[in-house]
Formats: structure tokens, C-alpha cells, sequence
């Protein structure tokens, strides 16, 4: 049996969860986010995506009431959260620094939020118990927070965070303070809470690796602005922009001009070489400056030249050997570099292409993508 | 370890019997016989149950007490909201000149202080006494609280407070269930210094106080004037012995602590790896 696929934001009947409408936030002269509208659908695992101070934190510092926008409305459930204090929100939040009271242990950590609400004490025992074995904490209830690991620490903070069973979860670079093997762990582990409770959450990260992989949606932000919203896989092959591009993964940039327009480009790239091929959906002119950007596995290393359109000779300057892949660094003819990698699928000890070796690239016309300037 | 050269031992004798050697002959007197402090007469502890019958003596101790406990008790209020709005509030118009304002007493003349507030006790006809005293108190008190509290503030995670407003907290609740508790061994210490400092000032209670109230410093003080009494010896001994157990208990306090707390970390180590 198929499963629908869990795509809300294509259909217009759906209400949106969170809605930010012409927000603008100003911290004296300093603009951090500048006029930005967006819609966060229930049951998203929505990702901001952005360099450090690109205002990402701020939009979620608005989310939970720690600031208010200068100007424009936030709506959370179709209600205006103008003044509303953060204690009123139907939204709780992940701190970065997890933010566990010292004082307190485990148990009353995650009770904390519930004793808040004025519940009885059976109430908050039962959903204390709930919260620790979904975050397998058990075992260490009655602990304080420094006698505690630090994964373990962010699952009491994730624990807390969800107790009070908000409509909303934010989630300030949840995994950051973990070691690399902890935060792939973690994060399927947090896709699965989030599914199990069907909180709509939204995180705050600079990790694109880890936006890519947990994430619905993806808002990819720069300086105040937000530059694309789309699912991890459009905006990994179909960036909107140089910056999404280059944001995102490892990305070969070549600057040209378009010397025939249709479905598939002609691209002028470089004195004396056959221009490249692309296909686009974009309405560019002829003479019209633009950018073709081509991810590293989707071009191919040959020792003789290949039937392709999109054909260079080049060098191998660097190798990158990675175990289940390596990466070329190639100088083109123009002296340009491109990168390209292969995966090892057979087992080698010897490389097939090495450093100075004279190779030939190539690429299909549907990998590379067309960029305006 | 390294071995104590001469010039170290030489060093650290001549450095202990600087600070400890006249508290040392004061307390060895205490426990004389005779009525001359400077002649020793065989060991006695006559001058304690001396002490223990001087009406005006146990009179001062009780003033000096009821002042100590009530001003460090305002300075402890009054110094930690002063420390919370200079590190809390970033900029306001007036920020310099009012965290100038709280640290001057630090550096003000104690003549002055004492001087200034007898003017202003006189000139708003307020009558002087145990109340007047407890008011000088807090006044110099409060700004050595406020030091050890923003101190303490300083390197306190905001995000804490901001976790507690988060998950339910008014501001108010926030500071009371959270701020507080955490910040309280900063607190607690700063009630400390501001009780022993009221403990034993002299000139701004001198300055200060009416015929009504008396406190132990002045008594000493006014009873050294008339001739040193061995029972000053022993009264200051017992103050001595106080003292040095309570930062005794307290430093063995922290010791323990400090140990325990490396033996959960360690023990969380342990159960991650």
C-alpha cells in the first residue's frame, strides 16, 4: 500500500500552523530580518537554514515570545501572538545550551513545565514516566543534570521541551554540542519522536547535513532574508540561486553567458572551448550573464574522451580519498577548477585515476543546473 | 611535590607570625590570672565567667547581633536587586552613574560615610539608636552584596531564566524558582560578608547611634579607653573562635561538595563510555 505522501504546503485547502506575515525584526540600526512571509504547516519538521547571524535564531526567538517583531503579524494557529508572553504559547522550546536547571534532577526537570500548568500530581507522574521512556531516561530520574552525559543531557531537554505536549517544538541546534556518530544517531532519533507525537517542529541549525536529513522543508536564509523554501531534495538539484547552490553540498560555480536559448542551453564559458550544455526552465536571453552549477557526482572522470555534450579535458590536481568515495580536484583548460567524485563500489586498492593524470569530464545536460545572476 | 627551601620556610614563619602572632599572645592572655594583661599568673579562666556577668557587655553583644542580622538581611535584598539591574538591564540612560553610585561606599571614607548620615539623621530630626545603626549598615552592606552577587550573575546561562518563562513562568517565578536557588551560595555569602561586616564596625556606628544602643565594637573600644581588662581578651577570643569554625565548617562544606561533584562526573563519563 502506498503511502500519501506528507506534502501540505502543495495543497491549498490546508491552513498553515505558523504563519509569519511581512515580519520585519530591528534590533536599533541593525535590520535581522527584513520583510520575510512564511507558512509552517502542522506535523512539519521544518528546518532555518542559514550562516550564523543570518537571523534564523531571531525568527525563532519571535516563534517563542523572546522577541517581538517591529513590524508585521505571527500567527500561530490563526491567532496573532502580538504580546503574548512567552509563558502563554502553545510552543516550547529546545535550547541550545539545553538550558537544565542545576538544581533540580531529571525527574523534576521534565515536571517542571507540568507543575507550571497546575495538573495533579498522578497527572505529572504519568507523563514524567511517559516522557522518560520516550527518550529511554529511566534510569537516570532521580539524577542531576551534571551527572549525566552529554547525549544524555540533550534528551532531557528534548524530554522537558515536549512534556507539556506543545503544538509547537523549537529546536535551537539541538545536536551541536554532540560528537558527530552521537548527532547521526540522534537524529533519526528525533525524526522518530517527532513522528510518534506528531509535534510540528522547527529547527534552527547552521548544519546543512543535518537540515538535509531530518527536515520536510527547508528555509535556506541569508542576512535577513529568506532565500528558498523547499524540500531538502529540490533544494539540493533545483537551487534557486548561487547562494542556495553553493550553500548547500559541494558545488562546482562556472560563470557564463547564454549563447542560444530553448529547453537546453548553450552556454558560452570560456575563450576557444565548445560551450555548455544546459537544461532550464528559465526564461534567460541571449548575451544574458549567468551561472551553471554542477555537483561533484554527477560528473563523470574518463581516461578518453566521451561521446557527451558536455566534454573538458582536464588535470587532477588533488585527490580526496574518502573510503566509499573519492574527490577529484580538476583544473580545466582555462585554468578553472571543478570537482568531481566517484564512489568506490568495487574493491581497490589501487586507484583508478591518480594526481597528474590527463583526464576528460563530462556531465549530462539535465545535471547541470542554470542559475541566473 | 617540591621540596620547602630555607628561604621558603623562612618566608612563610615570618609571613604566619605577622598575621597570626598577636592574635595568638591575645588568646594565651585570655586564659591569665592575673589582672595585668601583660604579667602572665598561672592559667585561669576567671575573666570568661567575668565576662559572662558584665551586664553592659551582654547588653552591646545583643545590640550589635539584632543590627547585624537586620542590616545584613536589607543589604542582602536591596544589594541583589541593585546587582540584578546593572548586569541584567544592558543600557539605560544613567547605567554608569548609577553602578558608580552603588560601588562609591567601597572607596568612601568610613569617616565621611558616618559623618554624612549622622548630618542627614539630624537634619530630618530622626532619632538615632539601634534603627539609625541598622540603617548605616545597610547602606555601606549593600554594595559589597552587590558586588558578590553580580559577580555571580554575571556568568549566569540567561537561557535558564528564558527556559523557566518558556515552560510556564511569569518573570516573578521564573527568579523565585530558578535565579534564585541557583544564585543562592552567592547570596548566602554575601549575607555573610555583610553580617560580619556589620559585626564589627565602629566608626559608622559611633557616628550613628543615640544613647539608647551601644554595639560590642563601641563597648570594647569605650572599656579599652578606661584600661585594657583581660575580659577583653577573653570576649575577643570567643569572637576569634566563632569566626574560625564557621569558615572552617563552611570551607570543609565546599570541599566535600566540590569532591562529590567530580565523582558524579566522573561517574557519567563512566556511563557513556
Amino acid at each position: 500500500m502506498a503511502v500519501p505522501l506528507f506534502a501540505p504546503w502543495n495543497d491549498p485547502a490546508q491552513k498553515p500552523l505558523i504563519q509569519f506575515k511581512n515580519v520585519t525584526k530591528r534590533f536599533g540600526d541593525f535590520v535581522a530580518i527584513d520583510n520575510q512571509s512564511l507558512d509552517i504547516y502542522t506535523r512539519e519538521f521544518f528546518a532555518l537554514l542559514g550562516p550564523s547571524g543570518c537571523g534564523k535564531t531571531t525568527m525563532m526567538r519571535m516563534l517563542a515570545g523572546f522577541e517581538q517583531p517591529s513590524e508585521g503579524q505571527i500567527l500561530i494557529g490563526g491567532q496573532d501572538m502580538k504580546g503574548v508572553p512567552p509563558n502563554e504559547r502553545p510552543v516550547n522550546m529546545m535550547f541550545q545550551s539545553y538550558a537544565l536547571f542545576p538544581h533540580l534532577s531529571v525527574y523534576e526537570n521534565i515536571a517542571f513545565g507540568l507543575r507550571r500548568m497546575g495538573q495533579p500530581k498522578d497527572q505529572i507522574d504519568a507523563r514524567v514516566e511517559e516522557m522518560l521512556r520516550l527518550t529511554r531516561l529511566s534510569k537516570f530520574a532521580r539524577r542531576k543534570p551534571h551527572q549525566i552525559s552529554g547525549g544524555q543531557r540533550q534528551r532531557v531537554a528534548l524530554a522537558r521541551s515536549l512534556a507539556r505536549a506543545p503544538k509547537l517544538l523549537l529546536l535551537d541546534e539541538p545536536l551541536g554540542a554532540l560528537d558527530k556518530k552521537l548527532r547521526e544517531e540522534t537524529q533519526f532519533e528525533l525524526m522518530d519522536i517527532q513522528e510518534k507525537t506528531g509535534t510540528t517542529f522547527v529547527i534552527v541549525t547552521h548544519d546543512q547535513e543535518e537540515a538535509m536529513t531530518v527536515s520536510s522543508r527547508i528555509a535556506v536564509m541569508d542576512e535577513g532574508r529568506i532565500i528558498q523554501v523547499a524540500t531538502p531534495s529540490v533544494i539540493y538539484e533545483a537551487p534557486n540561486s548561487v547562494y542556495v547552490a553553493d550553500f548547500i553540498g559541494d558545488v562546482t560555480i562556472i560563470e557564463g553567458s547564454v549563447r542560444s536559448v530553448g529547453p537546453v542551453y548553450d552556454i558560452d564559458w570560456a575563450e576557444g572551448q565548445p560551450p555548455l550544455r544546459a537544461a532550464s526552465p528559465l526564461a534567460l536571453s541571449v548575451g544574458q550573464k549567468c551561472h551553471i552549477a554542477i555537483r561533484p557526482e554527477k560528473v563523470e572522470v574518463h581516461h578518453s574522451r566521451p561521446e557527451d555534450d558536455n566534454a573538458l579535458q582536464g588535470r587532477i590536481i588533488d585527490v580526496g580519498y574518502g573510503g566509499n568515495l573519492s574527490t577529484f580536484n580538476i583544473r580545466l583548460a582555462n585554468g578553472k577548477f571543478l570537482r568531481a567524485q566517484s564512489f568506490n563500489t568495487e574493491r581497490k586498492t589501487k586507484q583508478e585515476f591518480t594526481w597528474e593524470d590527463d583526464v576528460w569530464v563530462s556531465w549530462t545536460d539535465h545535471c547541470a543546473v542554470l542559475l541566473a545572476e | 611535590m617540591k621540596r620547602l627551601s630555607w628561604f621558603n620556610i623562612t618566608a612563610l614563619t615570618v609571613g604566619f607570625a605577622f598575621l597570626y602572632l598577636p592574635i595568638l599572645i591575645l588568646m594565651i592572655y585570655s586564659f591569665n590570672g592575673g589582672r595585668n594583661v601583660a604579667i602572665w599568673a598561672g592559667f585561669s579562666t576567671k575573666w570568661y565567667g567575668e565576662l559572662f556577668r558584665d551586664q553592659a557587655f551582654l547588653d552591646a553583644a545583643w545590640v550589635t547581633v539584632k543590627v547585624a542580622l537586620a542590616a545584613s538581611t536589607f543589604a542582602t535584598v536591596l544589594g541583589t536587586m541593585a546587582a540584578l539591574v546593572l548586569v541584567r538591564v544592558g543600557r539605560f540612560p544613567g547605567r554608569t552613574l548609577f553602578s558608580g553610585m552603588i560601588y562609591a561606599p567601597l572607596v568612601m571614607p568610613e569617616v565621611i560615610t558616618g559623618l554624612s548620615l549622622l548630618l542627614l539623621f539630624i537634619s530630618l530630626g530622626v532619632d538615632r539608636g539601634v534603627f539609625t545603626i541598622i540603617l548605616a549598615h545597610t547602606t555601606f552592606a549593600m554594595c559589597y552584596v552587590s558586588v558578590v552577587v553580580s559577580s555571580r550573575l554575571v556568568t549566569f546561562d540567561q537561557s535558564l531564566e528564558e527556559a523557566a518563562r518558556d515552560l510556564g513562568c511569569s518573570p516573578v517565578s521564573a527568579f523565585r524558582l530558578v535565579t534564585l536557588p541557583i544564585i543562592a551560595p552567592a547570596v548566602i555569602s554575601g549575607w555573610l560578608l555583610a553580617f560580619t561586616l556589620s559585626l564589627d564596625d565602629l566608626v559608622i556606628s559611633s557616628f550613628t547611634t543615640g544613647p539608647s544602643a551601644t554595639t560590642l565594637p563601641m563597648e570594647i573600644y569605650s572599656s579599652v579607653r578606661r584600661g585594657v581588662s583581660p575580659k577583653i581578651n577573653a570576649l575577643s577570643t570567643i569572637m576569634i573562635s566563632i569566626v574560625a569554625l564557621a569558615v572552617i565548617g563552611t570551607s570543609i562544606a565546599a570541599k566535600r561538595a566540590a569532591v562529590r561533584a567530580q565523582r558524579d562526573e566522573q561517574a557519567a563519563a563512566r556511563a557513556t563510555g
